[in-house]
Order: structure tokens, then sequence, then C-alpha cells
């Protein structure tokens, strides 16, 4: 680090500099290099090679426990920076390296839906997105073709939209499922997975590896360190791994002038650029903000709002998990197969607003169900283990409940007055409660999941309703929107505050909808990598 | 700096776990499996502990506080009976005791074999997948528009 009195070395101004690699950034950097202008990435984590996947190993169920867990606490790599999150109802779950959560998730590809763009017009609650499903489509459909995405046309739950390629195998659980679902006359489709089940761009089609969160090494899950980086680095992009940003500077115009990082030996360095965006998720980009409090910005950067921060919503996601008396799939395959709409849009006769996808996994390997099955009753310790144990391996049938949580003030992310990362970077602290809307939609999810468990003939039946971690859905602690006083970025991602600082993450989403994210997030990216070039010539008016 | 609890597992916690692990999984002839205590297995479960070790030492610390400092030599009834108590606690430790067998002892060649699967990584040879029934898909295939969009909208 540099000292005092150590002269903080300087590099070439770039025009665009991006703040992290993942979803995201890796949309924005594709997005722009048709402008020729001179873009650089910065990012904190590493490059992962495919040989470093846990699918080439014996250890490959251990090391989701460890340098591969969701969590940046337990896996603690010397890239990754704490979070505390004692005081959340839910866990934080993310990865650092180029690709950022793309490395770590499950590839469930689901897009928003029209309705969710539209919340208090059409159910009375949270804000209105400023732009909706329509604004984004072209760039749904740019993104699909980018990442590669299995599925199948004609879903009545959404609007048409063509999946690049054929969706993955419904297999013996897809297909017990689905007998469930009908015999119940509920919605069901395969669900859109970003899994090549085809040879695609460059990429081997999936060999059914099984562990599609921990990485694929069969580079079949579009993770965009193989999708967008390399085509935006053939064109000229640079992207800086191993290096950390501390703070966004601003100049006497109370413009962004670049960023304050740490190379990969330790030296503190000064990158101007004349536009800087922030790609760093909803709580990687709230604390960079606030950590770059100034006498200019003094409760934060960009947040004379004061949301930076606020309106965290996390997806909270009760799993229901059954076993039948028949092998299903198990690992041996993509792990999430179909999900079902019945469920989705509002009906007030429920008692809640909004509503939840329900999202149908195969199963999991020997020792992951083991390990997942210590305190759920189902398998004792000593002589009795082994047969129970088998009565569970294989056998598992498991429904996730993705619940939308609403916009609340009060669940934010703030800085950490004592925990620091390992550059001494003051560390994010998160406040979470579980609102009593998303606890009624939780427990309707739950008793929906075992109502299609039981009709599948499942046994056995337990409800997990604090999943330690959260699916790593990291949204809305920089919302966006028009009117300066209640957002952070306009409706084009621009900062209302610092006007060449722009946020592309899931910071900027106002609502949090019932679907995985990633999807949504890399649209939005692209939108506003278009909306800068359209504005190119005016863009600090 | 490591904290005391990163460090080796003496010799009396390593007994204790050893014994420990053999009473939490134990040696099966039925299904031919060996127990948790076996040379090679607990071998590995030392090798592993990694990040769970600090909680692994506060769990033994746990049982010796039970059974005190010879768990490793009390007789049958009397050890299964203090390792009955200490599994049937909550928390964090219990947990990485859990996770720390566990990991280990379904990896081992001998086990996964009984359960009549390939000991290998999942790459390069991957799986198969049955396709499944499609044909349930044609009960929704005709349903009628679900999604909401507000008035004027949606195509």
């Amino acid at each position: 680090m540099a000292g005092a009195n150590t002269p903080r070395p300087t590099d070439d101004i770039v025009d665009v500099l991006i703040i992290g690699s993942g979803a995201s950034g890796a949309a924005v950097a594709w997005g722009l290099v048709e402008t020729r202008l001179k873009i650089l990435c910065l990012e904190q984590g590493d490059w992962v090679k495919s040989s470093d996947f846990p699918t080439h190993g014996r250890d490959w169920e251990a090391r989701r426990y460890s340098d591969f867990d969701i969590s940046p606490n337990r896996r603690a790599r010397d890239t990754d920076y704490p979070v505390n999150d004692d005081n959340s109802a839910m866990k934080v779950a993310n990865f650092n390296g180029v690709g950022g959560g793309t490395i770590l998730y499950t590839a469930h590809f689901p897009r928003m839906h029209p309705s969710d763009f539209h919340v208090r017009t059409l159910d009375g609650v949270a804000d209105n997105w400023p732009i909706d499903y329509w604004t984004l489509e072209p760039y749904f459909a740019e993104n699909d073709r980018m990442m590669g995405v299995a599925g199948l046309a004609g879903d009545p739950a959404y609007p048409a939209h063509e999946p690049t390629m054929p969706p993955v195998p419904l297999g013996r659980s897809g297909t017990r499922y689905a007998r469930a679902l009908n015999e119940l006359g509920w919605h069901w489709w395969p669900s859109d997975i970003s899994v090549a089940t085809t040879d695609y761009d460059g990429r081997a089609r999936c060999i059914n590896l099984g562990h599609c969160t921990p990485g694929c090494a069969q580079g079949a899950k579009a993770s965009v360190d193989i999708t967008y980086w390399p085509r935006a680095l053939r064109a000229g992009v640079e992207l800086r791994s191993r290096c950390r940003v501390r703070q966004i500077t601003t100049n006497e115009h109370g413009m962004a002038s670049g960023a304050i990082y740490y190379d990969p030996s330790g030296m503190e360095r000064f990158q101007p650029a004349e536009v800087v965006i922030l790609a760093a998720n909803g709580i990687g980009t709230p604390r960079l903000l606030l950590n770059s409090a100034s006498s200019r910005f003094p409760s934060g950067l960009a947040n004379s709002s004061g949301l930076v921060g606020k309106n965290l919503m996390l997806h909270p996601w009760p799993q229901v998990s059954g076993y039948v008396d028949e092998e299903m799939d198990g690992d041996r395959g993509p792990q999430t197969v179909m999900w079902s709409k019945e469920f989705y849009e509002t009906d007030p006769s429920r008692g809640f607003v909004r509503g939840y996808t329900l999202q149908f996994g195969r199963g999991t390997g020997p020792v992951n169900e083991a390990i997942t099955n210590l305190g759920t009753g189902r398998l004792p310790w000593g002589k009795n283990h082994h047969r129970a144990y088998r009565t569970l391996m294989y056998r598992r049938l498991l429904a996730g409940v993705a619940c939308e949580d609403l916009p609340e003030e009060h669940n934010r992310v703030t800085l950490d007055p004592v925990l620091k990362d390992s550059h001494g970077i003051p560390a994010a602290k998160i406040d979470y409660t579980i609102s009593e809307n998303t606890r009624c939609m939780m427990e309707h999810g739950i008793a929906r999941a075992t109502e299609i468990l039981t009709v599948a003939r499942a046994k056995n039946i337990f409800a997990s309703r604090t999943v330690l971690n959260s699916p790593g859905h990291l949204l809305g602690t920089a919302r966006m929107g028009t009117d300066p006083e209640r957002s952070v970025v306009n409706e084009w991602g621009r900062s209302h505050d610092v006007k060449n600082l722009f946020i592309v993450d899931g910071s900027i989403w106002v609502t949090s909808g019932g679907v995985n994210p990633t999807s949504t997030i890399q649209a939005l990216a692209l939108y506003i990598a278009d909306s800068i070039k359209r504005r190119l010539a005016t863009l600090f008016d | 700096m490591a904290g005391n609890g990163d460090c080796e597992l003496t010799a009396s916690e390593l007994r204790n776990f050893r014994r420990l692990a053999g009473i939490m999984l134990p040696a099966c002839a039925e299904y031919g499996v060996p127990g948790a205590d076996d040379a090679a297995i607990f071998a590995d479960i030392m090798r592993s502990l990694g990040r769970d070790r600090k909680d692994v030492r506060k769990a033994l610390a746990q049982l010796r506080a039970l059974a005190g400092e010879d768990f490793d030599t009390l007789e049958a009834s009397t050890a299964e009976a203090a390792a009955t108590a200490l599994l049937g606690r909550d928390g964090a430790e219990i947990m990485a005791l859990g996770r720390a067998v566990l990991q280990c002892y379904y990896r081992d060649d001998r086990v996964v074999r009984s359960l009549g699967l390939e000991p290998r990584a999942p790459y390069p040879k991957g799986h198969v997948l049955e396709q499944g029934d499609w044909s349930l898909l044609d009960a929704v295939r005709g349903r009628p528009r679900m999604w909401r969009d507000v008035e004027g909208r949606g195509r």
C-alpha cells in the first residue's frame, strides 16, 4: 500500500472505467465496444480456470462448502470481501472473480414479467419502474443470443420469445413433477436455462456434470467469462483482475474523475476516467458509493436522495423437499428443470400482493444429500443411519419458492464501523427483515409446494423456511427513477447527482419480481449501454 | 494470526474424534461399508477439516464437557449416550462436525460403490439424462395467456 509519503501512481486516462466484471459489467463493456472508446474494467477477483472447477475432483461436493462456497464469509478467498450479515434474516451469497456471480449461479434464466414493472399501477404497492418489459425486450433477446439460453417457446406465462437452444431434458424428476402439476391443473413449463444443450458459439454442450452452481468444467453453463468477455477483449476492452477499487473520486465540478484502487501487488493507484460505470452488485455498489463520501458528497457519492444502500431486496426462497420410492435424476443433470407460474400474478384472495415462481430441482449428490439432511430429522446418526440414507439418496424431489420481496427502506446496506476487507476498506453491513406480506407469500408457496410433492407421492416432506444463504440476488440499493428525490439513477442508469457516473447492476432495480435476476440485470446493462451510445454527444447534459 | 482453535487437534482430541466418528457412522455388514473411524476415511476427515477445524474443536470441547477427557476409552453404551447428547444439540459446531465427517465418508470408494455409483469425478465423463415424457406438456400448451400488463401495453 502507498504510505503517507509515497506518491500514488496515476494510470493513463480511459474514456470508460467499469468497476466489476460480472453479469452486468461484462454486458455493458460489450455493449459499448462499437463506440471505440477506451474502456477499462477493474475486477477485484481472479480469472477462474475451467480446471479449477470442483467437478474435476473427487472432492467436488465438499468444495461447495470451502473455496466454492456461495458465502463470501465462509469462502474467504483473499479476493473476497467480508459482509456483516448478522442482523439479516438471510445471508449474502456472491462470487468475486472475472464473471462475478455468473461463476456461481445455477443458470436459471427467467426474464422479469411485464407486470413486474408496474406494481404500483397494478397492485398499489411500492413504485413502478420508469421503463417496462417492452423497453427491455430487444435487449433480453440480444442477451439470450450472447449467453445461449435453452428453453421452449410458447409458455403462456410469458410474452412470446424464442430461446436459442432446445430445453434441458425433463428427466425422471421433471416427468414426476409434470404429472403432479397436470393432476392439479396447474401451470408448468421447462425453464429457460443458460446452459448449452447443443454446441453453441464455441461452447461444448452440457454433459450432465450435475453441479452447475459451483462452476461448469465443461463450459456449457454461460458464465460471462466465457460469453461476453472474450468478445469484449478481442474488441479492445482492457480487463485488469485482482484490482480492488477503494473509492470513486470526484473533481471540483462534482463529476467523477476516476477511482483509487489497489493493484495486484497491493500498490494504491489512481485510475482517471471520463465516465465511471458501477457494476459491483447490490451490495458492492452501495458499499463503494458510501466509501466514496467526500466534503462535497458527505453522505456518500450520488446519495442526495439518501437512498443509496436502502431498499435492499434478497428474494426469500423457502424450499420444500420430499422423497419418492424410486430413483430420480439426482445430480445427473442441470439442477433446475422447470418452473410453475401458477401463483406468480397477484390474486387478492390469497392474502398477499405480488407472487412467486415455483422452481423444481432434480436432486443432489451423495455428500450433499447427507449434509443437507442434518437437522431435518430424516437422517439419524448411528446404526440406523445407513438404512435411512438409502431411502433418501437419489430419491429427492425439491421445490423452491422464489418470492418477490418488496422494497422497504429499513432493509439496507451500510458501512460496518469495525469490519474491513484485506485492504482495510470498510465492509458492508446489511440489515434485513422479512415483511408480513412476504411471510404470507412464503407460507402460501410452501403449502402449494407441499401439495405438489404430495400429489407426486413424495413422503417425508420437509419445508425449510429459513434458508441459510440467500440465492445471491442482491437488488434495489441504488434504485432507478425519474424523481431525483426518490431514486439514485435516472431511467437510463445515470446518477442524478454525478452526470458521468452510471450504475448497471442489480442495485438499480425498483422492485425484485419473483424470478432469478441475471437475465434482466444483463438486459438492463445492454439497454443502458445503448442509451449511452445514443446520447454520446450530450451524455452529461 | 490463527486463533487457538485453528491449531492441529491434540492427541486426545484425535482419539475422541475418531471414536465419535465411528459412533456417528458405524461400519455396517449389511451394506458392506466401513465406519467413519476407518483409517483411510478418518485420515481424509483430518486432512479436510479446513474451514471447519475451529468449530470441530469446539464440538469436541463440548464432548469433553459431557463425557470427560477419555471419551475414547468409555464403554460402548456410555460413549453412545454422550455422543447422542452431543449430536442432538443445535449450533454451528455440531453442523460443522457432521459436515466434516459426511463430506469424506460419502466420497470413499467403498461407500460410493455400495450405493451403486462409480467412484469418479463428474468431469469429463458426465452422465446420461433421459428426456422424460414431453407429451405431458400438451396439457399446458393450450392454456390462455397468464401474464398481466398495464392497459394498452403488451402484444
